[in-house]
């Protein structure tokens, strides 16, 4: 079967937008060439260039076609239509059920001629995240100017106008090591001869290479490459001919923090970091080069460690600058910078977030240094903001600030608030660790409890279609820090008592449940029957009630529990509501006497119990309910004839229900 | 190899200007002097951004004296500056072998594209300020940043009829590359004992002064209302020119602001959207025609 091969050249690619844009030229040469009964074999993405290797039949299938046409009935007007419309003649057309049928062969199209026909079209349309018109392009966009198209049916050139550019056989190597044009035939001989025009055209093979190279230049230096996976994909979309190469670091930078050095090599440079085997930060660092140098890259070795030295001076520069200043003097610098127009400043901010923290450590019930703690590292948490480092590396913040917390602590302990406010703004999504430990917990806490109130305060709430202050982030991060740090927090008095956001966060803690695959429907049946704002006790009674109603046990109490809410249901709306009261103390069944006993057997402190997470007494008076339950309905007459009794057996079932609810409303559970 | 042979000393500060005049000369351009307003970034001369809009073709080569106040170090830190030098290229409509001509440059001042690692990295250009945006890249020479390329998509609010091709050369950064220099004040300027150093370290001590501690906020203040008020009456009589010097004027007022940090988060983007305005009316202006002529 032929060989289908196309390919899109232009000026360099964004490396974040080749690995999509290589299944989009799947889908789009899929759907075009469908009647091909194309099969794609591989699909190319790099800096340069975009390309598709496929097997397509020779031609379309030939077949019949059938189009209904109007009724016979229908006036002579609509069949002329009809025949117009399909440029057909009356002779064509065949009476079938009362409908006019038009039916044709439709003959098979040569595979180049359907290219032609379906391929210009189908690429015009394809979307970049962001695309550009150029010198020559008139109105077609494209992400980057495209120079070349090759586009090849069993070595045949289909020729075809994208925008400014024609299809044929010619395209480019490796822009410096192998300048100019030259021809292709096929897939196979596009890829052998771009290799040995130094272009790996392969992702993949380019994504082993930089993996491989990397792992061997360093360890020709006795180290190890930091995974990070996400660099690699980039690195792999910014090089045709990978060389992995190994660079110095100062030995002055090392007392820099990692993340600081880290930061820059990666974000600013694409560096890969290097450890040792203790597994400790290195003095090196590696980075592939997207060409081979005849003076055994050297120059390019100088060059790059010259980059990174000026980029280090400059993070150094900031760090000395910055550790000459305590925090805490940083602080009425904060009272100049607005956070929002309608909250206020960062220094507000910083305030309230102090005495949150305390508030949040006394009611963990933390003593009084820690207490006093956690509200240092509140009160401390922003001032990095205005540090010269978080204003070069806004990414830093937090981070950077529980270092200087460290390091120059004049009035509280560095080694703890240090790391509180390293992780305050931990989880940054859902992924993300939650900060360890009750006093990293409580300015963590205090952090984001502080910027939903007040977003909520001004009105500024997440609507369906945007959520610009990322409060449902924020809120998914409360839950997060209480139920992974089991904390038992009354929240209400933390959130100001705003019943809105009180009701936000429960969502939020519903979604998360729902994504979780736990039932939703356990969640609401506990919300709903008592308002509770502790929401690690919340999570308990959900685990509690799950574990119930998967067990036998609680399976069979539920029908019974159905059964009951089902007759109330209806007779509720007859007489009004039932209730205990009418409970006959006159029992005229053994049944109805053990009902109501096993009923009441119940202890206020098994609810309580329960409440607390200890489920083993519910479970002992579910299992005391189970028989008498089966029998009573079994045996007794619940509608008879005289009202006292039908009463006080409708009583004995409505009270089987609040006994149920005073854990749960199982009438929301499914079953 | 077609390379040229490496030089044996590297170009100075001013031969670097005068190789990249001559090359670019010899691509068409016209080569201009500076503009005599001070600005941000060699993209506020007129010959960029208001040439950028319209039909008629254009290229242009100069050198302009860039002012960035906040970036002052008061002279002690080695790679950064409150005034610079921007190379600036514009051809319009951008030329199919942009990039190849670019590299030719690079080669002209005496980089071996075989010894070192160019790429073209992704970097959108966006200028808030002038209502202004482009696709391109950094240019890198072994990791380091040796020029922006862009593609002008929209220029004062306005969609480019004809997309051009601009070209910024940070002289300095370049420089130092060429010369193997670490710390900008040591740049050979002119071959024959000058240093930059002699020419601006006092400069960059002055106005960094100036720019932080000492410039008067109140009559900065009072200057761009000025600016403002000015351009928009000048606006109105047509004069797109004149009006669009009082648009420059009121953006590095307001950058001198925002360095003496008396501009809050919420004012900044009141300003910048005042500067866009200022730069829309003008380019409509430019656009709308010379009615003088």
């Amino acid at each position: 079967m032929p060989e289908f091969f196309l390919e899109l050249f232009s000026e360099e690619i964004p490396a974040r937008m080749q690995r999509e844009a290589g299944v989009q030229l799947e889908k789009i040469c899929s759907a075009a060439l469908a009647g091909l009964k194309i099969q794609v074999v591989e699909v190319f993405t790099g800096p340069r260039r975009i390309a598709l290797k496929a097997i397509v039949n020779e031609a379309t299938e030939a077949r019949e076609i059938e189009e209904r046409g109007p009724r016979e009935s229908a006036p002579e007007a609509a069949l002329a239509g009809f025949l117009g419309k399909h440029k057909a003649t009356r002779a064509d057309v065949v009476a079938e059920g009362g409908f006019f049928l038009l039916r044709r062969r439709q003959p098979a199209v040569a595979a180049g001629d359907l290219i032609l026909s379906m391929l210009p079209g189908a690429l015009a349309k394809f979307s970049w995240p962001k695309s550009m018109r150029w010198g020559q392009s008139g109105e077609f966009t494209w992400v980057r100017p495209l120079r070349r198209v090759v586009c090849l049916l069993d070595g045949e050139v289909i020729s075809f106008a994208l925008g400014p550019v024609v299809a044929g056989n010619v395209t480019e190597g490796h822009r410096f090591l192998a300048p100019g044009a030259f021809e292709v035939v096929s897939a196979a001989d596009w890829q052998a001869k771009l290799r040995e025009r130094f272009v790996i055209a392969d992702q993949n093979e380019r994504r082993d290479l930089v993996v491989s190279g990397l792992a061997k230049a360093a360890a020709e230096v006795g180290l190890t490459v930091a995974e990070d996976a996400g660099l690699l994909d980039e690195v792999t979309g910014l090089v045709e001919w990978p060389v992995a190469l190994v660079g110095k670091i100062d030995e002055g930078f090392m007392e820099l923090p990692p993340e600081v050095r880290e930061l820059s090599m990666k974000v600013n440079q694409r560096y890969f970091a290097l450890r040792d085997a203790a597994g400790k930060p290195a003095a090196r660092f590696a980075f592939v080069s997207n060409i081979a140098a005849e003076d055994g890259n050297k120059a390019i070795v100088a060059g790059n460690e010259r980059v990174l030295r000026a980029r280090l001076s400059d993070a150094r520069h900031f760090w000395d600058l910055d550790l000459k200043t305590p925090l805490d003097e940083l602080l009425p610098k904060l009272d100049k910078i607005v956070f929002h127009a309608k909250i206020g400043t960062q220094g507000e901010r910083a305030a309230r977030i102090e005495r949150l923290a305390g508030e949040i450590a006394e009611a963990l019930a933390l003593d009084g240094n820690a207490a006093r703690q956690a509200k240092w590292a509140g009160k401390l948490c922003k001032a990095d903001l205005v540090t010269g480092m978080v204003g070069e590396f806004p990414e830093l913040q937090g981070i950077i600030g529980g270092y200087y917390a460290k390091k120059n602590a004049p009035y509280w302990d560095g080694e703890i608030v240090g790391p509180a406010i390293q992780t305050h703004y931990q989880p940054k999504g859902p992924s993300d660790q939650v900060p360890n430990g009750k006093i990293a917990a409580s300015v963590a806490l205090a952090d984001k409890l502080d910027t939903l109130i007040e977003f909520f305060r001004v009105g500024e709430k997440p609507t369906g279609s945007g959520d610009p202050y990322a409060l449902r982030r924020a809120a998914l991060g409360v839950i997060r820090i209480i139920l992974e740090n089991d904390i038992s927090l009354s929240l209400s008095r933390f959130l100001s008592h705003d019943e809105e956001l009180f009701s936000f966060i429960i969502e939020r803690l519903r979604v998360k449940l729902k994504s979780e695959g736990q039932r939703p429907d356990i969640f609401d049946a506990i919300i709903s029957i008592r308002r509770n704002d502790d929401l690690l006790n919340i999570m308990k009674r959900v685990d509690a009630v799950t574990k119930i109603v998967n067990s036998d046990l609680g399976r069979n109490v539920l029908i019974g529990y159905r059964r009951a809410a089902n007759i109330l249901k209806i007779e509720d709306e007859i007489d009004g509501p039932h209730s205990v009261e009418s409970i006959s103390t006159n029992f005229e069944t053994n049944e109805e006497s053990d009902l109501r006993y096993a009923l009441d057997s119940i202890a206020v402190d098994a609810v309580e119990s329960f409440n607390n997470g200890d489920y083993d007494p519910f479970l002992q008076y579910l299992s005391g309910l189970r028989s008498p339950l089966d029998a009573f309905f079994e045996k007794v007459t619940i509608n008879s004839t005289n009202p006292v009794l039908r009463r006080s057996r409708l009583g004995q079932l409505a009270l089987l229900r609040s006994r149920m609810h005073l854990i749960a409303d199982f009438s929301k559970i499914e079953g | 190899m077609t390379e040229p042979a490496a030089a044996a000393k590297p170009k100075s500060f001013q031969d670097i200007i005068l190789t990249l005049h001559a090359f670019w000369a010899r691509q068409g351009c016209v080569i201009l002097q500076p503009y005599d307003v001070e600005m941000g970034a060699g993209t506020f001369h007129p010959a960029t951004t208001l040439r950028a809009l319209g039909p008629k073709p254009w290229r242009a080569a100069y050198v302009q004296p860039s002012r960035r106040p906040s970036d002052g170090r008061y002279g002690e830190n080695p790679n950064r500056l409150q005034h610079y030098y921007q190379y600036q290229v514009i051809i319009k409509p951008s030329p199919a072998d942009a990039q190849d001509l670019l590299l030719q440059s690079y080669r002209e001042i005496g980089l071996d594209l075989l010894q070192h690692d160019f790429r073209f990295v992704e970097d959108d250009w966006e200028s808030p300020t002038l209502g202004a945006w482009g696709l391109g890249w950094e240019v890198w020479c072994d990791g380091m940043e040796v020029g922006q390329f862009t593609y002008f998509q929209q220029v004062g609010g306005m969609a480019v009829e004809l997309p051009s091709f601009e070209m910024t050369y940070g002289l300095e950064r370049l420089a130092m590359y060429v010369q193997g220099v670490e710390r900008v004040y040591d740049l050979d300027f002119n071959g024959a004992g000058v240093t930059y150093g002699d020419v601006f370290l006092r400069a960059e001590k002055e106005y960094s002064a100036y720019n932080f501690e000492f410039a008067d906020t109140e009559m900065l203040i009072r200057h761009f209302a000025d600016a403002e008020v000015e351009c928009g009456a000048l606006v109105g009589r047509a004069l797109a020119l004149p009006a669009y010097d009082q648009c420059i004027k009121a953006s590095h007022l307001f950058n001198l602001l925002d360095a003496r940090g008396v501009i809050s988060v919420a004012e900044r983007a009141s300003y910048i959207g005042r500067v866009r305005g200022l730069a829309k009316a003008c380019a409509e202006a430019w656009v709308a025609g010379d009615v003088y002529a």
